[in-house]
């Protein structure tokens, strides 16, 4: 600091560098405040007639106006959940493997596919989904499963290639890349000291990723896959291609479903009625509560994590 | 350099400002809506910039966003393809007119079944979409379509996911034929379907029905015809079957009665005639009945006006059917009688 020349004016600078970054910080908060504020607004018609049975009730019916959320929570719910228990093995193991075991140029043109994946935007996953994924779907994968597990409710109904599955693996693909770079970044901050240590003690490969890299990184990890459920929760386009848009609640995995995101991206455009949209407004807010409690509970895990392992050494 | 640079951003300024001062005024007519008449729309207009130098904006951003465009008045008017009834007219104080008509097809993805082969009634056409005949050899089908080797395969039925105009005269349709369907059902922009799935738009629902074999959908015509899609015979009210082409939705619209339709409110299902399509819609145009500038919503009619008299062929090649003669003379007198601006006529 004291080797730059101190330019005139400096406290005036100080000061309002000091007002304009808290001018920043707090509009952050007023958006974000702003925008709950206007979506209970909205959505206080829908609150007031249906209450709780929004949540509950299956039933969407524009005709009759009797809106429900209930499908559209679980399909959310179904779909991140398919994807990410497809998506965290994979993605774990790929950056374990580009990190401890790849040679540094396969590490690096790999890491480097990984990243490009990440910014493919996400309706070319849908037209590639609806396109080309989902008949691969419905021409091998599901009369397989089907023929294999005839009795199965998961792999119940007909084979169309669209549907939850098909919306969850998707969803997987889109995932993957982001908590595949965010773990690779974490475990290569792992110190070479303690891996170099441990395989000093005579520990295998083996001994050293999950006791070392996996152990040292896991709050990395888990952050990670958060990141990773954000995006698949939120995630409109590509699902709306595949997801076969009912509102069904359904225990077969091949049957269509439908998501918050995609409902909106579906009915909002043609919504005139004042119940009906809403619905929708209340159906985001819905999205909204469900992101922000996800976020919550993983910022307690974490804490809680942190103390354990805190204690622990 | 940034003189020059600063030069050419002065030019480019003040070009930019002639060319607005020059359109504005009343040569720029705005409109928003529905998406099943843009093509028409946008074709109409590119004609009548070419020829009266008058430009028309139109945004097909779905009936819904129409309304609600011409509902605060950031447009002159609002397009829709399902009419709006006349209560509503009545407190908005708006006036609606039918401006161009098309018609809806069921379309089927069957293996081994061509195109037009297929025979459908309504019955069976609200069967399945309720969800209730579930597969291609069902006996009911089979009794209508004699000698048509139907597959044992699982029925499809794809829909509109969004809320759609289309889905609108579909449903009408239904409601029509179907009173099981009125009760459980019903008709609207959007409805709960009772099975299936769904797709975004004319050609989510197309590429379901390509992709999903034993599907069935239903898209606007134009759609049909220029993706190739398969379609079924409708048995119609008069009791023959019929394919969907210009000619059969023409028949359709000649047995209308639009003179003693309120507010021009009009379900253009299930018409009399042999040779009627039964699934045709009109798409309509949407106005304030009191307008603030006399010499502007005067552009804006005689738009439409030209439209009537000279867009027929336009409208035809684009697989649309054009309002005959005699409607367009009941919508000029329903202009003339309640469109005003400071309370004089503007359409004379």
């Amino acid at each position: 600091m004291r080797y730059l020349p101190s330019l005139p004016g400096g406290k005036w600078a100080e000061g309002a560098y000091r007002w304009a970054a808290i001018a920043c910080a707090v509009s952050v908060l007023a958006f974000a405040a702003a925008l709950f504020f206007e979506l209970v607004r909205n959505s206080m018609p829908s609150i007031t007639r249906f209450g709780i049975g929004f949540i509950t009730s299956q039933q969407w019916n524009p005709v009759s106006e009797e809106f429900g959320a209930a499908s559209s929570i679980f399909g959310t719910l179904v779909s991140t959940g398919i994807a990410l228990v497809i998506a965290i093995p994979l993605s774990l193991v790929t950056a374990l493997f580009l990190v401890e075991l790849a040679p540094p140029t396969l590490s690096r043109v790999a890491g480097g596919a990984v990243e490009l994946l990440a910014a493919i935007p996400s309706i070319i996953y849908g037209m590639w989904g609806l396109f080309v994924f989902a008949p691969f779907m419905a021409g091998h994968v599901q009369p397989y499963l089907m023929d294999a597990y005839p009795d199965f409710p998961l792999f119940a109904g007909a084979p169309m290639g669209i549907g939850m599955l098909t919306a969850g693996i998707i969803l997987a693909l889109m995932v993957l890349p982001f908590i595949t770079s965010v773990t690779r970044d974490v475990f290569r901050l792992v110190p070479p000291v303690l891996k170099e240590s441990a395989y000093g003690l005579g520990s295998t490969t083996w001994e050293v990723t999950h006791k070392v890299t996996v152990r040292y990184g896991i709050r990395g990890v888990v952050g990670a896959c958060f990141l990773g459920l954000g995006r698949a929760i939120g995630e409109t386009m590509a699902v709306t291609f595949v997801i076969g848009n009912e509102h069904r609640i359904s225990a077969s995995l091949f049957d269509a479903g439908n998501s918050i995101a995609s409902t909106l991206a579906n009915e909002f455009s043609e919504a005139s009625e004042p119940m009906y949209l809403s619905s929708l407004v209340e159906l985001g807010l819905v999205l909204l509560v469900i992101t922000v409690v996800i976020q919550s509970a993983a910022h307690l895990w974490l804490m809680r994590m942190q103390r354990s392992s805190g204690s622990r050494s | 350099m940034s003189d020059i640079l600063a030069r050419m951003v002065l030019v480019a300024t003040v070009v930019a400002m002639s060319f607005s001062s020059a359109f504005a005024g009343s040569d720029i007519i705005t409109g928003a809506g529905a998406t099943f008449p843009y093509p028409v729309y946008s074709q109409w207009a590119y004609k009548y910039g070419e020829i009266k130098g008058v430009k028309l904006n139109y945004q097909s951003i779905g009936s819904g966003g129409g309304i609600a465009q011409i509902k605060a008045r950031t447009v002159d008017f609002g397009a829709s393809d399902a009419p709006m009834e006349p209560r509503e007219l009545d407190e908005l104080g708006m006036l609606q007119f039918p401006m161009v008509m098309g018609g809806v097809v069921p379309v089927v993805k069957i293996k081994g079944v061509a195109s037009g082969s297929l025979k459908l009634t309504p019955e069976l056409l609200a069967g399945i979409f309720m969800g209730k005949v579930k597969k291609w050899n069902d006996p009911a089908i089979a009794k209508v379509n004699p000698g048509l080797a139907l597959p044992n395969q699982a029925i499809t039925v794809v829909h509109r996911a969004d809320g759609s105009g289309t889905t609108w005269i579909f449903t009408s349709y239904l409601a029509a034929v179907s009173p099981g369907w009125k009760k459980s059902v019903g008709a609207g922009k959007a409805v709960a379907w009772p099975a299936g799935v769904g797709g975004k738009g004319n050609e989510g629902v197309s590429a379901y029905v390509e992709r999903v074999n034993g599907s069935i959908g239903y898209v606007e015509y134009a759609y049909a015809l220029q993706n190739k899609m398969d379609h079924a015979l409708l048995k119609n009210r008069a009791g023959s079957f019929v394919a969907p082409s210009i000619k059969s939705f023409q028949a359709a619209a000649e047995g209308a009665d639009w003179k003693n339709a309120k507010g021009f409110y009009m379900e253009l299902v299930d018409q009399p005639g042999k040779d009627t399509w039964p699934i045709t819609g009109a798409s309509f145009i949407l106005m304030y009945k009191d307008q603030k500038d006399a010499a502007h919503s005067k552009a804006v009619l005689s738009f439409f006006d030209w439209c009537f008299n000279h867009g027929a062929e336009m409208a035809e090649k684009l697989d649309y059917v054009p309002m005959p003669a005699s409607v367009v003379k009941l919508v000029q007198a329903k202009w003339k009688a309640d469109m005003k601006a400071g309370g004089k006529p503007v359409w004379k």
